[in-house]
């Protein structure tokens, strides 16, 4: 269905279409699915499912503490992940890469372990998304730290005017995000990894969408902490990651006790292991991380500058098309590259939530409403927005019939 | 695809979303609730005057989508001016509609305007949009009564 060729798209964009199996259904009256919701959940190659199919049917057991071969194969493979994991974010060690449930439980585990009192300060940003301000919330009332916060430029940048104050030396953590799942902003995490390690901070970084499509190189960030989720990097839900540079991962105290974390437990008291593991109570989520470390390798076998480069394209294209509908309006900067794949817009005259559903009746999946970001939408006085996510699946032919769609939505609301 | 579209977006609820009745906040009052759809953001402030048990106004400010703003405009024509015991027996005519799953057939004599929402009930993602002004309704007349009770 490719029908614009357009600079820096994947030039194998078809065999990469039918790695997807999902990719060929239909929606209403036979029209072919366009998938835009990508910044949400992304969907799985077929080497995914297999993956996770087969360890189910041939390899299912425990893992480190099943002493027989399918225990021993369980353990290889989940361990195999960890591996591909590592490599996958150029991690110095493979020690430093933990298993959560997904980004949320990643971040909660940080803002549970990571020791603050009156008098600390946590400073986060506006546009983060709920995950990354709420578990800080929770945290500074715990403790009775204050909770700062980076404001926003109007054109949906951090406003770092002010960032001297704000990062002072009783700052304990700077937590935020490197690409905002409603601006797609792209923030400079250089820059502000710098100002927390000025500081003596911690530097937490909430890679869930950056992860996706561009390059991560833990190292290169210069980062402590940094989290992302399995299933929107084209693996399977009930995974996520939370890497850390070890020997800090090694001084925080354990998340959840039980198996597996310990080093050994008597009735009063306990030891516990070294990370990972420490942080890994109880049977992990096994074949979810096995999926996951197929999926870093598929999409490492197609390159993340490649993917970064379609990314791109496709979002100019995208932000070509969509200034082209009346009274449409983009939140967040309007050059595609100094932002992903993550676009939200406004309609004067139909709320998100009909847009979605005028787009729905003709095959067409977008999400409407806060994004979990409503700090975000309220700096920019808007209650809910439209927003559209591409992927290295994503056609120049599925902005068109996204834009058509738009034009239909106007049209069926007697915009004119 | 549009005559499903049509069964949702029905005339009279396009009417409605463009010129929404008895909207905006008034005195007087005796209960005023805060009601949010979570996971799409719509917002609705509901107030109620009610005395001798008849509903002497509903007044509302809101966001959201074209179903919530429609839905909140034909509630408000529907309970003014009834015994608090008759509009929620039209309450109650309204949410068995929107939880039919598109199986309930309404009755006009007592749905009047709310017939138009019958297709909203297929669209499971969006019944909580149409009953987002009628919990908030049922919550205030509650508290109210409660109130003038105690």
């Amino acid at each position: 269905m490719t029908t614009v060729q357009l600079p820096g798209l994947l030039p194998e964009l078809e065999v990469i279409r039918a790695d997807f199996p999902i990719l060929s259904r239909t929606g209403p009256g036979g029209l072919p699915l366009v998938y835009l919701d990508s910044a949400n959940t992304s969907q799985k190659p077929q080497v995914v499912i297999d993956t996770m199919v087969d360890h189910l049917e041939r390899h299912n057991a425990n893992v480190a503490r099943a002493m027989h071969m399918l225990g021993a194969e369980s353990t290889e493979a989940f361990e195999g992940a960890r591996d591909k994991v590592a490599a996958f974010l150029n991690a110095p060690s493979r020690n430093e890469v933990v298993f959560t449930k997904n980004a949320t439980e990643a971040l909660n585990l940080l803002a549970r372990t990571i020791e603050l009192g009156p008098g600390d300060n946590v400073v986060i940003t506006e546009m983060e998304h709920h995950s990354n301000i709420v578990s800080w919330q929770l945290a500074c009332e715990r403790s009775g730290a204050e909770l700062r916060w980076f404001g926003l430029t109007d054109d949906g940048r951090l406003d770092l005017s002010n960032a001297d104050q704000l990062v002072d030396e009783n700052t304990k953590v700077v937590a935020f995000t490197w690409v905002s799942n409603m601006l797609g902003t792209i923030n400079p995490v250089e820059d502000l990894v710098a100002r927390a390690k000025a500081v003596g901070a911690y530097s937490v970084v909430d890679a869930s969408q950056a992860a996706p499509q561009l390059p991560v190189d833990v190292a290169a960030t210069g980062c402590d902490f940094l989290v992302f989720t399995g299933h929107k990097v084209v693996g399977p839900t009930g995974i996520g990651v939370l890497w850390g540079r070890e020997e800090l991962l090694n001084q925080l105290p354990p998340f959840h006790g039980g198996g597996e974390m310990i080093e050994t437990v008597t009735m009063a008291r306990s030891t516990y292991a070294k990370a990972p593991h420490r942080f890994e109570a109880g049977t992990p989520p096994i074949v979810e991380a096995v999926g996951l470390g197929a999926a870093v390798d598929y999409l490492a076998h197609v390159g993340m500058d490649a993917i970064h480069r379609h990314e791109q394209a496709i979002t100019a294209y995208a932000l070509e098309g969509l200034a082209t509908i009346p009274g449409l309006t983009v939140l967040g900067p309007l050059d595609a590259a100094s932002r992903g794949g993550a676009i939200s817009f406004e309609l004067d005259g139909v709320h998100p939530h009909d847009i979605a559903q005028v787009l729905d009746s003709r095959g067409i999946g977008v999400r409407a409403g806060h994004h979990c970001a409503k700090p975000a939408h309220a700096r920019f006085g808007v209650q809910s927005s439209t927003r559209m996510s591409s992927y290295l699946y994503t056609t120049p032919a599925e902005i068109d019939a996204l834009v058509e769609g738009l034009e239909y939505t106007r049209s069926y609301f007697k915009l004119g | 695809m549009t005559q499903e579209l049509d069964a949702l977006y029905q005339e009279i609820i396009l009417d409605h979303y463009k010129n929404p009745h008895n909207k905006g906040l008034r005195d007087p009052f005796e209960a005023e609730v805060h009601h949010v759809n979570p996971t799409c953001g719509d917002e609705v402030t509901l107030r109620v005057h009610v005395t001798d048990g008849v509903v002497e106004d509903v007044s509302y400010d809101a966001v959201g989508c074209s179903i919530s703003q429609a839905s909140a405009s034909v509630l408000t024509d529907l309970v003014i001016g009834k015994k608090v015991d008759d509009a929620m027996s039209i309450h109650e005519e309204f949410l068995t509609l929107m939880q039919g799953k598109g199986t309930v057939v309404p009755d006009e004599d007592v749905l009047e305007d709310g017939i138009a929402f019958a297709g909203v009930a297929k669209f499971p993602a969006r019944v909580k949009c149409a009953l987002l002004s009628w919990m908030a309704w049922k919550d205030a007349t509650a508290q109210s009564l409660e109130d003038s009770h105690g």
